[in-house]
This record gives structure tokens, sequence and C-alpha cells, in this order.
């Protein structure tokens, strides 16, 4: 017995892991996380909230460059204290907004102009998001005005290159750089605090 | 005789490429994937079917994204209530959020809260949540939305 175990080891080529199949698993494995991946990058409308107040009053706004937006709890919309629908929103923030104290009504500049949104505690979270949704695309209107020409709707100049887009001008710039379309129009968007009475 | 003829001008060495540093290229794309990959950070309770918009701004920083889910509770077919869940925990009670997020702010003080929002939510609870947001001075807001097909 034991001389027959010795002939057939004697006749055993050399032990080596046969390494061609490698690839194959290397392969697959990368064919299963390169479906897994998801290289996907975080999008929204981004705001800021305003900061806690202690005891003390909002600052006071004048009732002209206000312009108030209330949506019920059925998604209607009261634009200035009349009915109004998401379509109408964007021209009207623009002229509100762009107005330089024509109308009497309206804002008396940009820099002072605030778009106010009030809520009902039903309204529904996409009607929300529509109208800020509107309401940002009014100022990215105007951004990209500003990016293509240079000047703001006042004249002034604030780039010195013109763009495609505001997006085009935003890509441009370092994480630290400062938005100078946006420093020349801000955006005053205000979400009101909700009503705790009802 | 031919042939003999052909065989003699090749050259001694092989023809083909040498695949023997294919399995090195093929490991280092597959430990690049696996390093970049994350398969799944979360256990998401609750559904979030994020609403549509056009004015949507990118997050390039992701360290930064702090989430916070709102939707209703994923129960089988039917949906529960609506309700809260940062990281991997649901939210009891609503006062709870300003010391987590606050707790969140000490490490990363430039924060972006990510509202993943649910479209069939309230803005009563979204509302609250803000008002959680500012007692904790997380103020930088995100509501996470995909980009809206252009109606043409």
């Amino acid at each position: 017995m034991p001389g027959l175990l010795e002939k057939r080891r004697d006749n055993r080529e050399e032990g080596e892991i046969p390494t061609a199949g490698m690839a194959d698993i290397a392969f697959l494995l990368l064919i299963f996380f390169l479906l897994v991946t998801t290289i996907n990058v975080d999008t929204g409308i981004g705001m800021t909230l305003p900061p806690k107040l202690e005891d003390q009053d909002p600052p006071p706004v004048k009732e002209r460059n206000l312009f108030n937006i209330r949506v019920n709890a059925q998604g209607e919309l009261l634009v200035e204290g009349e009915m109004a629908t998401i379509g109408q929103l964007r021209q009207r923030v623009k002229a509100h907004v762009t107005n330089f104290g024509e109308e009497p009504d309206l804002s008396v500049s940009p820099d002072d102009a605030v778009i106010s949104i009030k809520t009902d505690a039903q309204t529904p979270y996409d009607t929300y998001i529509q109208v800020l949704d509107e309401v940002w695309m009014a100022y990215r209107e105007i951004w990209n005005q500003i990016a293509r020409t240079g000047q703001t709707p006042q004249g002034d100049q604030v780039l010195n290159q013109t763009y495609d887009s505001y997006e085009a001008y935003r890509s441009t710039l370092e994480p630290q750089e400062e938005n100078q379309i946006r420093e020349a129009f801000k955006a005053q968007i205000s979400i009101a605090e909700p009503d705790t009475g009802d | 005789m031919a042939s003999q003829r052909f065989e003699r001008r090749t050259s001694d060495t092989e023809p083909g490429f040498t695949t023997a540093s294919l399995p090195d290229i093929v490991f280092m794309l597959l430990i690049f994937f696996m390093v970049t990959t994350v398969l799944r950070e979360q256990d998401i309770k609750v559904r979030t079917q994020l609403p549509e918009a056009e004015a949507l701004t990118k997050i390039e920083q992701k360290r930064l994204i702090s989430k916070i889910h709102i939707g209703p509770l994923k129960k089988g077919e039917n949906q529960g209530e609506t309700a809260i869940q940062i990281d991997d925990a649901l939210i009891e009670n609503r006062r709870a959020i300003r010391q987590i997020m606050y707790n969140k702010l000490q490490n990363e003080p430039r924060l972006i809260a990510s509202l993943k929002v649910d479209v069939g939510s309230e803005m009563e609870v979204v509302n609250g949540v803000q008002q959680e947001l500012r007692e904790a001075g997380a103020l930088r807001i995100n509501y996470s939305s995909n980009r809206q097909n252009p109606p043409n």
C-alpha cells in the first residue's frame, strides 16, 4: 500500500493554483460593483432658515415691499390678497422685485423686496415646493439675465465677462468664492412662521 | 510545402498579448468601485417620494449633509402614519430633534439638513421640524427634490 501511494506522488505534477480564472472572478466582481454603484449628487432647493429670535419682533417690512403668498389646505393660492394660480406666480414675482419704485403697490427696490410664503397646517408639501420653486425660478431668470449681460436690471456692472446662464457662472466659482450675481441681486424669501392658533 | 516555408519565416516569439497583468488592472478597477460604492447607508423606514422642481442646487460636499426623512411609515402594502427618521432611528418625540441636530452641528458647523419629505406630507410636520432646526441653530436646509422633466 505505501508503495502505491508513493508511486502516485511521483507521477504528480508540481502543485500550482491555476490563476487563469482569476481574471474572470475579478471581472464578475467588477461588473457587480459597476451595477451597484450610483454616483448620485444630492439635489434640492436650498434655503436658509431665519435664526431663532429671542423675544424680539422680526424687523418690520413695508407693506408695499412685501409680496404675500398664502397657500391653504386645498393647495389654493392667495397672492397679495387675490386668488391666483401657480403658473402666474413667476411673472408676478419678477414684476414685484424688478419694480424699482414704479408701481406704488410693488417693491421700492430689489434689496427691499421680500417674498413671504405662508402655508396652512394641512397644505400639501408638493404644492409648497411648487410655489417655492416658482419663486426661486423668478430669481433664477433674473440671474440668468445678469449672467448673460453682465449687468443688473438697474444697469450696474457686476461681471467682467458674460456667461450663457447663471448656472454656467456658478460652476466657475470656487467653493469659497463669493457669488457676485447673488450678492448684487439678493433673493429674500421668507418662510413665515406658522400660526399657532389654527 | 508552402506552409512550411511560411512557418519558417515567423519569429520565435509567441504572438498575442501578455494577459498576465490583466487581473491587476481589473483588480485595481474593482478596488476603486468597492471603495466608492455605498451600498445602503441606512435602513429607511419611511416612504419618501420626492417632489420635482426646477430651481435646483447641487450639494457637492456630501460630508455636510444630514438627512431627515419625513413620510408615511412603510408597512407592507398599506401606509402608516407620517413619521420622522434621522439616521437609523425613528423620532418619537419631535422635541428630540433639536438635541440631535445640535449635537451634529457641533461636529460639523457647516451642516446642511437635507429634508427628504414625501410629496403627500402635510406642512404641519415640515414646519414643526423647521422650528426644531431653528432651535438647534441648523439653519441651512435643503428641500431634496428631483429634476423636473421640462414640459415639451
